[in-house]
């Protein structure tokens, strides 16, 4: 079941479009929003309240990269692995964080803390290596700095 | 001084001007005029004039484009939809004007929309540009408050909604139709072509899809005029450019510059030449799916037709730099895995060709190449290639392969002869 704030969200975005179901991908972000990704129950949730089918749903839900079909982490570590950020040396980066944390990419932390991802170039090339944790973005990342930024992501 | 309209009033290090502040330096003066003073056919004509092509890669007549919309009556609903989902990899031009100065593309796709009729604007924003997103929402509002949104704009009886979408990730969707479908709720994947958008684009209605960099001009030169806008490049191409680079190279950045500026002076002026300790061996000259350029091509002039002259494409404008001391192999193996991922797998050569060029270069890198494997990349360029596809995702990603195997052929065969790569110790 959709909660009522969930419902609220979406309606204001079905209100954008000339029909509901062009809100489906604003309907997916709201709800990970709300509960961290996209169970197969949030598709059915989704799917009755904008008059789809699931599998409609499921095929939106599982073509996009940045809504989650399996549960992540508190906290998601994204790093961009890009062809400026690879020139600059994301891999250095992504090898002391995995080490340090015990998870490669597409794993997350025992403690729940942290999940681990590849992402498409940030666009941030000019200030490579990049990556982003939740909402926030970082550059010129260095070793010490990881230390650092990880550290306030509890 | 050089003229830099796009980027004047642009500081990264702090807050972009507020709608009162970019009024007082003479911001919206565009809107007003097209508005109060001239037809939607004539704020057309105008851009048209100007020769502004498209500044998201593909370098179309913005003008000629908005020239095929239906104007009748019955045509409408249509609609204006601002490409700000910027995700070739190696560009970062539309942050920095999205960040930086958000009231430019507001009043752009002001005017834009106003030529066209449309009363319904999209911007499709790139999910990763958070401060962007934010800048947006705060200048949409005091856009709305001060009587340049909604109904009745200015007392002239146009109404204009500019809606946000921030978009859930994939390449593809900066794709003109598979934008189109992603807005619509559905999996972001090209439609064919006939018809197109501007005949039948968003829910099956007149669309136009302009990126961020073209949008930020247009109420500029309908303020200042088309022979303005001629007059700031040195190429009969008009006005100045956002070049960027990125790479090993002293001062990593991005420049507004005149259209038709050589390679040679992005690089060594504005960049700084090579970091010391490295050596120069090539460049994508705009964003990840444009042909690889070499020293050779360091005097040719940043323009759409000059760089095709010598074999590639100018694409973003922002180039990404390849030094000595990064193997090319493992350069295009980075490209080619991130075009075989963001594949929307609609199409046969695509969804199968990618992966495929991908596990041979991995394989050539990690040492286990063989000859016939550069005769499998060097059909991939051609079957993935302009025609075999559904869209340009695949001819893209050949792009830097095919000139990649050309110009670093030698690099390849060390890699197959020593069963290794010879950047690794």
């Amino acid at each position: 079941m959709l909660s009522e704030e969930e419902k609220t969200e979406i309606l204001k975005e079905v209100k954008q479009y000339p029909y509901p179901s062009a809100a489906c991908i604003d309907a997916l972000k709201i709800v990970q929003e709300h509960r961290g990704w996209v169970s197969d129950e949030a598709v059915k949730d989704i799917a009755q309240f904008l008059h789809l089918s699931n599998e409609d749903v499921d095929g939106v839900a599982t073509f996009y990269s940045r809504i989650y079909r399996k549960p992540v982490g508190r906290n998601i570590i994204l790093i961009c692995d890009g062809i400026s950020c690879m020139i600059m040396g994301y891999e250095t980066i992504y090898e002391y964080i995995s080490k340090k944390l015990s998870i490669q990419f597409g794993q997350t932390t025992s403690d729940n803390r942290y999940t681990l991802l590849p992402v498409s170039c940030l666009g941030d090339c000019d200030h490579a290596p990049a990556m982003m944790i939740n909402n926030d973005h970082f550059n010129k990342l260095t070793l010490d700095k990881v230390d650092e930024i990880l550290e306030k992501y509890k | 001084m050089m003229e830099r309209p796009l980027t004047q009033y642009i500081n990264p290090l702090s807050p972009p001007l507020t709608l009162k502040e970019y009024q007082k330096v003479g911001g919206y003066a565009g809107v007003v005029k097209a508005l109060k003073e001239m037809t939607p056919g004539e704020v057309t004509n105008l851009v048209k004039a100007s020769n502004l092509l498209g500044r998201g890669g593909a370098g179309f007549s913005t003008g000629m484009k908005w020239g095929m919309v239906p104007m009748e009556n019955d045509s409408k609903p249509k609609y204006l939809i601002c490409n700000a989902d910027e995700m070739e990899p190696g560009t970062f031009k539309d942050r920095y004007l999205l960040e930086g100065n958000p009231h430019q593309l507001i009043a752009g796709i002001i005017v834009a929309s106003y030529a066209i009729q449309a009363q319904k604007a999209y911007i499709f924003l790139r999910w990763a540009y958070k401060k962007a997103e934010t800048e947006l929402h705060k200048a949409l509002s005091e856009a709305y408050q001060a009587g340049y949104l909604g109904k009745n704009i200015l007392g002239t009886g146009y109404n204009l909604e500019i809606v946000v979408h921030t978009s859930a990730g994939r390449y593809i969707c900066g794709e003109e139709t598979a934008l189109l479908n992603s807005l619509e709720g559905k999996r972001a994947i090209p439609r064919t072509k006939p018809p197109f958008a501007v005949t039948t684009g968003l829910f099956g209605r007149p669309s136009v899809v302009n990126n961020v960099e073209t949008l930020s001009w247009i109420s500029h030169i309908v303020e200042k005029g088309a022979d303005w806008f001629k007059g700031l490049s040195l190429t009969e191409t008009g006005g100045t450019k956002l070049f960027g680079v990125s790479g090993k190279v002293k001062n990593p950045g991005l420049w507004e510059l005149p259209l038709g500026v050589t390679i040679r002076e992005i690089l060594e002026e504005h960049a700084g030449g090579m970091l010391e300790g490295y050596g120069f061996r090539g460049l994508l000259p705009g964003g990840a799916s444009t042909d690889f350029l070499i020293e050779d091509h360091l005097d040719v002039k940043m323009d759409f037709h000059t760089v095709a002259e010598a074999g590639s494409r100018m694409g973003t404008g922002t180039m990404i730099i390849l030094d000595n001391k990064t193997c090319p192999v493992a350069f295009l193996r980075n490209i080619e895995r991130f075009f075989a991922l963001e594949s929307c797998g609609f199409c046969t050569p695509c969804r199968e060709g990618l992966p495929w060029v991908e596990k041979i270069l991995t394989a050539i890198e990690s040492g286990k190449g063989r000859m016939e494997h550069l005769d499998i990349l060097k059909f991939q360029t051609r079957y993935m290639g302009p025609g075999n596809t559904f869209c340009a995702h695949a001819p893209g990603a050949a792009e830097p392969l095919q000139s990649g195997l050309n110009y670093f052929h030698d690099d390849f065969v060390n890699h197959i002869k020593q069963q290794k790569c010879p950047w690794k110790s």
